[in-house]
């Protein structure tokens, strides 16, 4: 049976018919075609589903859409400004080489944002222990720690 | 995932009345545990009622010598509550580590309990406080309510509203953590009460337990040399490709040696 699901997405109200096992990734990607949110593992590990839902970086993977019924839910595409200037996290992971494949990156970034704005100054430890749900099959994590260090850093300087 | 229904109800009595008429329903949390099992068709629960809309769940009670976490607060809200790091540090650390940053915000402590998962964080602490699991029906002491694999005392249609735990006069919580998945491949909590002392284990066995001659030795003395020799019996101990039932049970000693000595601190 369908239902009808409403929240908004990158600013904007949206309201969708869907089944009510409809996952969160499912209704962004497939219902509102914003594919730069990936699935990866589908198993709640690998965080390429990383979202942001009010405030707080959540696994759209392993929540029901009509869990974020009336939240406030922001995806990678919110992340650059209109005219297309790389958000100071994304600029970090393009100068630190911070990718390869690029699989993982929407996830990792809207974690690090997410992260970087809850802990201005966080050592490179901790920046470790907040990747804890994002995994990344290429890079072996040494750049993006250090894109991420230098994205907080230049989040910090752009307040 | 099969098809079900999905119920949003505004009260716990609504809730209970949903689930009380269908032993094929199922209570949704944050659904960090039952959204995967679902995926997987381990679980096929005609109908879903999520909690998450009830605001009389959510919340942290920090009085008269307890903390009082409701059922659906999120680890993440546990793990950085001011009130929690004063009152019992080990709660909130223990909390803080749970699954990592994403699974924190959505997983409450009624569903992790509520699920008795033997690798959870969550029961060491509430065994080990000697918490009370407090329901819409009544009040379950810790020591009474983890009894098997994925199996509590909780009654069908039965719903956990909140936890209470007693602050203790010391504790700390150590963890060998899974690397992959951050499940407790053994977690021990340690904890001084005003009733002795605790010692609960996580990941080691079925369910979690206590560990009664570890509690004697630091009774006698609050020391890691107490625990030191205190072994646990391998027997009944969990065994799968991470770790062997042997391994588990020296990995107890460990743990409870650590987690004394950061009580310590």
């Amino acid at each position: 049976m369908s239902v009808k699901v409403s929240m908004k997405v990158n600013g904007k109200p949206v309201s969708a018919e869907v089944e009510e096992r409809t996952l969160l990734v499912t209704l962004i990607r497939e219902h509102l075609r914003l594919t730069g949110t990936h699935v990866g593992c589908d198993t709640a590990q690998c965080g390429a589903c990383t979202v942001q839902m009010n405030g707080n970086v959540v696994k759209s993977c392993s929540m029901l859409a009509m869990q974020a019924e009336g939240a406030d839910v922001r995806t990678i595409e919110s992340v650059a400004a209109a005219d297309g200037t790389l958000h100071p996290m994304q600029a970090a992971f393009k100068e630190h080489h911070g990718l390869q494949c690029g699989f993982c990156t929407p996830g990792m970034v809207m974690n690090a944002i997410d992260f970087a704005k809850k802990n201005p100054g966080a050592s490179e430890h901790e920046v470790r222990e907040a990747l804890e749900g994002n995994l990344c099959r290429c890079t072996g994590y040494h750049n993006i720690v250090k894109a991420i260090m230098a994205g907080s850093k230049a989040m910090a300087g752009a307040k | 995932m099969h098809a079900f229904k999905y119920h949003r109800p505004g009260s716990v009595k609504d809730a209970a009345a949903l689930v009380g008429k269908n032993a094929d329903a199922k209570l949704l949390g944050g659904g960090q545990t039952l959204v995967q099992t679902m995926k997987l068709r381990l679980a096929s629960p005609t109908d879903v009622v999520d909690l998450g809309t009830i605001k009389e769940l959510a919340g942290i009670k920090v009085a008269g010598g307890t903390v009082e976490v409701g059922a659906m607060t999120r680890h993440a809200a546990v793990a950085g509550s001011a009130e929690v790091k004063k009152a019992i540090p080990a709660l909130a650390a223990l909390a803080g580590m749970i699954g990592d940053r994403q699974v924190r915000e959505m997983g409450t402590i009624g569903g992790s309990i509520a699920n008795s998962d033997p690798a959870a964080d969550y029961p060491a602490a509430v065994l080990g406080l000697g918490a009370t699991i407090i329901t819409d029906k009544r009040k379950i002491e810790a020591d009474k309510f983890f009894t098997g694999m994925f199996e509590t005392a909780l009654q069908p249609g039965e719903i956990i509203t909140a936890v209470s735990f007693p602050v203790p006069k010391r504790a700390a919580y150590m963890k060998f953590k899974n690397p992959a998945s951050r499940f407790a491949i053994v977690g021990v909590f340690v904890a001084e009460t005003g009733n002795g002392i605790r010692v609960a284990v996580t990941g080691a066995g079925p369910n979690a337990f206590r560990v009664p001659e570890m509690e004697k030795a630091l009774g006698a003395k609050f020391a890691p040399e107490s625990v030191a020799k205190v072994k646990v019996k391998a027997d009944d101990l969990n065994s799968d490709l991470h770790a062997s039932a042997e391994y588990r049970a020296h990995l107890v000693t460990v743990m409870a040696k650590r987690a004394v000595e950061a009580a310590m601190k």
